[in-house]
């Protein structure tokens, strides 16, 4: 079966106030969608790993060529536009079942319970070249 | 037929018997540990079927021993039989107790980072397997084989002999093991990392290890000082989470679903050790913890007293996460300013750490600053990195955002 890594970019949402200025109830059902959906995966025998991302304010960017000390850089800033908040990569039948996980991560609720439309990445894990008959 | 959490704990509980047993009579911890592993392995294979051998034991040290001849079998490893041979220690009167106390000694060498202190400790005296140890702790078990592995190689190369350490040296090397165990108690308490907020098997296993230290030595404040503390905090346990795994805080808890017969022991413990001087630091928090433990309801809580209690604590310790403690003790006994106040001098030692400003909120809103607090809460969740922790501080920012 592949396997698929579905990311969940954070990105500013057009009509969508960061989360920190939502209602605490609409936080609670936010939170509580994103568990259920783990549930449901991990459930389903889909789910491989599934992590959400510490802040982009603590992040470090590392460069070294071989020589000298390495560049360590702070960042992204917390004025990031886009950042990545987290990831499940979930082992499926077929690449239609990762978009449709996919679909439904997207729609968790925001404020008001309404749906957020959150971009996700999905992208296919390679795998060893399969066995020749 | 046995059922099989029985055989496991069994298990468990002979495990670092049988390999003090094979490390005496062969002197190689490190193929030592390697053989009783796989004895505990076949021995939870078959014993819940054939059922439990009349000398459990026996039965363990006599296919340990048959592993660890099977890989001596090689030319090389026959040499370093020989060579461990005559290395073995005289053969005395040594208890078992002795032994899982010398094996701590080992697993918690100062060489070890403490995340493969931690891991082998699991396995040569907590008698996990690779396979849960990796499990608890969220990594490929290939992984975690590796660092156990690797922890071992670093012991073999120190050269320590299996051998009770000897006077100031034996003092120094308790601390390391104690401040393991804390380690261990602290990673299932407030998991470090992920989603779950508390993985009660660490705990579990951290309180049962420190139970067997204080089991040999019932006289050391320190010892009985730390297992106080877990008990006393592990108590709060089934109240520290509500029904979707968030965070409740101290003051907000059920208290009646406090687990009573644990604080009474954490409390008789600590008393008792307190009652035979010299205080350190494992004993100061455990009181910190029964005062807590003791306030029916959290008003009732007897801040002047951990007020005083954090004071010594800071004077014995230097920790600016003390310091942090204290000044959230001195704003319950003299308001948030005084609290503030304290805070300004910690901004340098815990630069950037997200406590800081969780304690900084709370102080605002105690105040009655929304607006400050908003801030220092949003700035407390970016930088956690608990999910349960950034749950709660999201949540408290907006609980004050006006809409």
């Amino acid at each position: 079966m592949p396997k698929f890594l579905l990311l969940m970019h954070y990105a500013e949402i057009e009509g969508v106030p960061p989360i920190t200025e939502w209602a605490p109830e609409d936080i609670k059902a936010h939170i509580a969608f994103q568990h259920t959906l783990g549930q449901e995966l991990t459930d389903k025998g889909e789910l491989v790993d599934g992590q959400g991302l510490a802040g982009p304010e603590a992040a470090k960017f590392v460069t070294f060529r071989g020589e000298g000390a390495p560049v360590v850089t702070d960042g992204p800033f917390a004025e990031a536009k886009e950042f990545l908040a987290g990831y499940w990569m979930v082992d499926v039948d077929n690449e239609a079942r990762a978009v449709e996980i996919a679909a439904q991560a997207s729609a968790a609720p925001g404020p008001g319970g309404v749906p957020i439309g959150q971009e996700i990445e999905v992208r296919e894990v390679m795998s060893a070249p399969s066995v020749e008959q | 037929m046995t059922a099989k959490p029985a055989i496991e704990d069994l298990l468990r509980e002979l495990a670092p018997q049988v390999l003090g047993v094979l490390v005496r009579r062969y002197g190689d911890f490190y193929a030592a540990e390697d053989a009783v592993q796989e004895a505990l392995l076949a021995a939870a294979l078959h014993w819940p079927s054939d059922g439990v051998p009349d000398n459990p034991r026996g039965w363990l040290v006599q296919a340990a021993v048959r592993r660890l001849t099977d890989q001596f079998r090689s030319e090389q490893a026959r040499r370093r039989r020989e060579e461990a041979v005559a290395q073995e220690p005289p053969a005395g009167e040594v208890g078992d107790r002795d032994d899982t106390l010398i094996l701590l000694f080992l697993c918690c060498h100062p060489s070890l980072t403490p995340a493969s202190a931690i891991a082998l400790t699991l396995r040569a005296v907590g008698g996990l397997t690779t396979a849960e140890i990796a499990n608890a702790f969220l990594v490929p078990e290939t992984t975690m084989a590796q660092r156990i592995s690797r922890a071992k190689k670093s012991i073999k190369a120190s050269g320590e002999p299996f051998r009770m350490p000897i006077g100031d040296d034996r003092a120094r090397r308790l601390r390391s093991v104690l401040h393991v165990l804390y380690l261990l108690f602290n990673e299932g308490y407030t998991s470090s990392v992920g989603e779950e907020l508390h993985r009660s098997e660490l705990s579990g296993e951290a309180i049962r290890l420190t139970r067997l230290v204080h089991a040999v030595l019932p006289e050391d404040g320190e010892v009985a000082g730390l297992l106080a503390l877990m008990l006393l905090t592990d108590a709060r346990r089934p109240a520290r989470t509500g029904a979707d795994g968030e965070l409740i805080p101290l003051a907000e808890q059920d208290r009646t679903r406090w687990d009573r017969p644990l604080i009474a022991e954490g409390t008789a413990l600590i008393t008792d050790a307190v009652a035979r001087g010299a205080v350190g630091e494992y004993q100061l928090q455990a009181a910190i913890a029964a005062v807590h433990d003791d306030a029916p309801r959290a008003e009732e809580t007897d801040w002047p007293q951990i007020l005083a209690l954090y004071g010594l604590l800071e004077r014995m310790s230097g920790n600016p996460m003390v310091a942090l403690n204290r000044a959230i003790a001195a704003a319950m006994v003299h308001g948030p300013e005084a609290g503030l106040k304290l805070l300004a001098a910690l901004d340098k030692p815990l630069a950037g750490h997200y406590r800081l400003d969780a304690v900084r909120a709370h102080f605002h809103e105690m105040a009655g600053d929304a607006e400050a607090a908003i801030t220092h809460y949003r700035a407390a969740a970016a930088r956690t990195t608990s999910l349960p922790e950034r749950h709660y501080l999201t949540t408290q920012a907006a609980k004050l955002t006006p809409r």
